[in-house]
């Protein structure tokens, strides 16, 4: 489509079911009741002037461009705060308003400067159309006056600018950051004319400042005052295309804004329903990395990885591929060969390369990333509820009056949705914290936990199962929900088990740390405090009783009846853009898209008529079990597409063993990654904006990701995958991502009524998505669990067999921070490190004390499995005995230091229980120096002159 | 034991652990299917021949296996959907 900047009806859409008729201009117009007369103006194809308003911030009246007449009414109100009412009759243009709003806009240009035509929002200015719209054709005032216009503009932000001398003072940037964000970074310092919109104190500039650049003070602007810098450098975009961040699993919408081929800007598109208008700093402006250096573009090849890499045509790549891929097979049977898809490619790539593993390799060892964060989630709310996904949409919020956050940061992780929940939080819902460490929701401005509860680290079994102690005991059960609703025989066991006094938050305080009144209060809270939702992440499902911590959440939900409607619920906040979707398309070993056992009889008939190959019954390996067979011989041969599984996966030095001993390891990605370094074949890959498809997010949402650029490399993933299949001898003919759909469609019951041309009429539907529910589903368990009653599961505490002693006397557990991503792949490679240059270990200052440790000394971070050294970050916001660090940054390799202790149930590595001990250091570890000179010598291209890393 | 055997031995052991609670046969009864659902065939081939050091519970439960007898369903972690069913969802 052409560029048109994206509606604006002026003031928020009100929710009333109430209609109310008026008449503007003459013309009837029939609103909800509590709609502005400016929003009903702009609904019904009209035009009011306005500065200070805009449909995602309340109504301000502070411009007086938007002034009105009312019959009956004394005055010339605002219609931004002026509610519509049954029989108003209101104009909006006569010669009166005309000269009132003319003087007004005439005040605002006296001290505006007049460079329109050298200004880089020339024409995409709403101050600019204002002037035009209400005829201003001469300021009396002059210009010679004081005035604005020679103050600094602050470049200090990686991303945006800040120009005073444009400011015309509307609030809207000060608005959207306490309203839409909830980070009140910004204010208006100073007063009458002196007034000016300041980021945090008067001596901070934007980057100094507490902003967090999620962009919505840019986008509130409607002058160059507060601009991406990207707009000033490029001019202005031309055209846009909506399609899907490939960031975090809130699933946000953008219109990538487009000059040509060249991306100007990525700005939230209003009606997406994942975020609502709203933006992070990675979704909004970290996508550089597409066109950074380091990005290979074409195929390459090397028979060992002692040697230089070797560019190639793509024929030559894949078929030294498939060579390769047919000697294993011959020689050590099709279970040598393996795969794994990735959670960040689309679902249709995803498809493919199960596809491909299963109908092509002839095995199932196929696996994904959400094996090393979500898999907990699926097997715990599977056994409970019968199904895994979360239970909400993110609108639920909205109507919750406690939220129960556990193992969770989303201002970190999450961001976008976290704005909507603080928004919610700031009108009067509660909020439990569990975390060991003081993440940024249990204080912040305008919000306060009721009660943060933080844990030893390993203990959330034994903490969700003291507050279900509380909860039967002090006769808070619902007792109808679970009469109605739940295996009553299971409910009496659990009770039973729960009640036991060894299960009661006193008992076990020495166990959790946590102050037994303190979690008593928390569960009377969640019990009686209204609609309680459960929000968790990680912190769940990284433990060796991850499983266990989902199905005690699930069963304190059910207990309190806090299921199947909007405002409850049990939801896991996943971390890629595509986990949901990945799980969903079959990437497990045991199973088939749909969710269905690859021992069926009938569902692998199903398969192997459409696919045409027959197919092993048997479930494949998951990924640490690939590298434990891959260290005994039994497995030889790996196809990674967009992950990179050195760096992520725990006990580095194990994955490093595994890459190694195999024959052949295919990388499929944007970048040389960590893992390439021990890989055979280098296949590129395209971006997020280089490809048609579609991404789930963690509300089973499924939109469209579409191409606003053409591929660097060449090819969609989707294409190299299908490449790599036919190398292989496959045949396989698709076209376009849409074709794909169709087969999953075909092939997956809850996605039979999901098609890219529909996905494209109505941007995105929640599965399932069948006959039941032609529509889709945004809540799930209205009447009754998919598998009819919920069950309630015991859950004994057992407590990790990764122990605190004196040599490791510290806990670490590892997480993320705002401004980068996951392995850090993309946003390393874009200006977010100038938030985040390395990883960094925080300390309670008692532990650094003791170690004579100061804030910013290297230290050496030591556990049973290896070491590495990094800063360390002297704060109280983890409690003594506790150190946390993030995985950003492979010069620190976080996961050098992890183990290979994982979840009981579905070997999801234990992330966040290790034992360590941290001492001053004044250099790098043996590993990391070896590891330095491996990753040189292994990223040589054959003909380049070599370059650092990264 | 090679380090892989123990990382069965300790995967099983530890599948047993969290099982324990049900009652020792039902235990037994919810590793094995629980095994059975999940692991790849070198890997039950590999436990099999390496049975020594097992917790009881696990011990047994590879015994049923080894001996061809299919356990019966205990959660419905490993109760999956049918060729044309919507319900099931899972993760793992």
């Amino acid at each position: 489509m052409g560029y048109e900047r994206q509606a604006d009806f002026g003031t928020p859409e009100a929710t009333s079911d109430e209609p109310v008729t008026l008449t503007i201009d003459g013309r009837e117009v029939t609103v909800p009741a509590g709609t502005s007369v400016m929003r009903a103006a702009a609904e019904s194809g009209g035009s009011i002037p306005k500065l200070c308003a805009t449909d995602n911030l309340k109504a301000y009246g502070s411009c007086r461009m938007c002034l009105v007449e009312i019959e009956g009414a004394r005055g010339t109100p605002a219609s931004c705060t002026t509610p519509a009412t049954p029989g108003m009759v209101v104009h909006t243009q006569t010669p009166r308003l005309q000269k009132l709003r003319r003087g007004v806009m005439e005040l605002y240009i006296s001290d505006h400067p007049l460079d329109c035509l050298t200004c880089s929002a020339n024409n995409d200015c709403e101050l600019q159309e204002e002037a035009a719209n209400v005829g201003l054709r001469d300021v009396r005032y002059g210009y010679e006056g004081t005035s604005h216009l020679g103050l600094p503009t602050d470049t200090s932000n990686p991303y945006f600018q800040f120009d005073p001398s444009k400011c015309i003072v509307c609030s809207r940037c000060v608005r959207a950051c306490a309203e839409v964000q909830g980070t009140f970074a910004l204010t208006i310092d100073g007063r009458g004319f002196a007034s000016m919109v300041s980021a945090s104190q008067a001596s901070d500039n934007f980057l100094s400042s507490e902003c967090v650049s999620c962009g919505a003070c840019v986008q509130a602007c409607p002058t160059a005052t507060l601009q991406e810098k990207a707009v000033k450098d490029v001019g202005l975009p031309e055209r846009s295309v909506v399609t899907t961040c490939a960031y975090c699993g809130v699933g946000c919408t953008f219109r990538a804004e487009m000059r040509g081929e060249q991306l100007v800007r990525m700005v939230p598109y209003k009606d997406g329903k994942a975020n609502r208008g709203h933006s992070c700093v990675k979704g909004r402006f970290a996508w550089g990395y597409a066109n950074h250096k380091d990005r290979i573009t074409s195929p390459m090849i090397r028979d060992s990885i002692d040697q230089p890499w070797r560019e190639v045509s793509w024929d030559e790549a894949l078929s030294f591929a498939a060579n390769k891929l047919n000697g294993i097979k011959q020689q050590y049977g099709a279970r040598a060969l393996g795969g794994i898809t990735s959670s960040r490619c689309t679902n249709e790539e995803t498809f493919l390369v199960q596809k491909l593993v299963r109908g092509g390799f002839g095995s199932n060892n196929v696996d994904t990333c959400a094996r090393v964060c979500h898999s907990p989630t699926g097997y715990g709310l599977k056994t409970t509820f019968g199904t895994s996904a979360g239970t909400q949409d993110f609108d639920s919020v909205m109507d919750t009056d406690v939220v129960l956050l556990i193992g969770a940061n989303p201002t970190d992780g999450h961001p976008v949705f976290a704005s909507r929940m603080k928004r919610r939080l700031r009108e009067g819902a509660k909020l439990i914290v569990i975390d060991p460490r003081r993440i940024d929701l249990v204080r912040s401005p305008h919000i306060e936990a009721a009660h943060h509860l933080p844990l030893q680290p390993g203990t959330n079994v034994a903490v969700l199962t003291a507050m279900a102690h509380v909860i039967v005991t002090e006769g808070l059960a619902n007792d109808q929900f679970i009469r109605e609703r739940c295996e009553v025989d299971e409910y009496e066991d659990w009770a039973s088990f729960v009640s036991d006094v060894k299960h009661s938050p006193e008992f076990l305080e020495e166990v959790t740390r946590v102050p037994a009144q303190d979690l008593r209060e928390a569960a009377r809270l969640y019990a009686t405090g209204g609609n309680a939702a459960i929000y968790y992440g990680l912190g769940v499902t990284e433990h060796s009783q991850g499983s266990s911590t989902v199905m005690a959440i699930a069963n304190l939900a059910m207990v309190t009846g806090n299921i199947g409607r909007p405002g409850v619920g049990v939801n896991p906040l996943r971390g890629q853009n595509n986990v949901q979707g990945a799980c969903d398309m079959g990437s497990f070993p045991h199973e088939l898209s749909g969710y269905r056992h690859i021992s069926d009889v009938e569902t692998r008939a199903l398969f192997e008529k459409d696919w045409g190959v027959a197919l092993d019954p048997e479930p494949g390996l998951r990924i640490n079990n690939m590298l434990d067979a891959a260290v005994d011989g039994s497995f030889r041969a790996i196809y990674i597409q967009g992950e990179d599984i050195l760096q992520s996966d725990p006990n580095t030095q194990h994955v490093a063993a595994g890459l190694s001993a195999m024959d052949c390891v295919i990388v499929h990605d944007l970048f040389l990654n960590e893992t390439a370094n021990y890989a055979h074949v280098f296949l590129p890959g395209s971006t997020f904006l280089e490809k048609n498809g579609t991404f789930t997010n963690a509300e089973r949402r499924i939109q469209p990701v579409r191409k606003v650029m053409e591929p660097a490399n060449g090819y969609e993933d989707w294409e190299v995958t299908q490449l790599l299949a036919n190398a292989l001898g496959l045949n396989w003919t698709y076209t376009h991502p849409s074709e794909i759909m169709d087969e999953i469609a075909r092939l997956t019951p809850s996605f039979a009524g999901v098609s890219w041309e529909r996905l494209c009429a109505e941007d995105s539907l929640q599965w399932p998505v069948n006959e039941e529910y032609p529509d889709g589903s945004p809540i799930m368990h209205q009447d009754r669990f998919v598998r009819g009653k919920g069950k309630f599961v015991v859950t004994e505490y057992v407590p990790t067999d990764e122990k605190t002693g004196p040599r490791f006397p510290l806990l670490l557990t590892t997480g993320r921070i705002l401004s980068q991503y996951n392995v850090g792949a993309q946003t390393r490679r874009t200006a977010n490190t100038v938030w985040h240059a390395e990883d960094v270990l925080e300390m309670h200052p008692t532990d650094a004390e003791n170690r004579g440790l100061n804030d910013g000394d290297w230290t050496k971070l030591a556990s049973r499995t290896g070491e590495t050294t990094l800063r360390v970050r002297v704060t109280d916001r983890v409690a003594p005995g506790v150190v946390y660090t993030t995985f950003h940054h492979p010069a620190t390799q976080a996961n050098v230091v992890t183990t290979d202790y994982s979840d009981w149930a579905t070997n999801c590595p234990e992330y966040k229980v290790t034992a360590v001990q941290v001492m001053p250091s004044n250099g790098p570890s043996e590993w990391q120096e070896e590891y330095s000179d491996l990753s040189e010598r292994s990223r040589r291209i054959e003909g380049e002159e070599m370059e650092p890393a990264e | 034991m090679s380090s892989t055997i123990d990382t069965l031995h300790r995967m099983a052991d530890q599948i047993a652990r969290n099982f324990q609670h049900m009652g020792v046969e039902s235990a037994v009864e919810a590793t094995a299917d629980h095994i059975n659902m999940f692991w790849d065939p070198r890997m039950k081939d590999a436990i099999f021949a390496n049975r020594e050091g097992l917790t009881p519970i696990a011990r047994a439960a590879i015994d049923e296996l080894a001996a061809g007898i299919e356990p019966e369903h205990q959660t419905r972690a490993t109760v999956f959907n049918a060729v044309d069913e919507v319900g099931h969802v899972d993760a793992g």
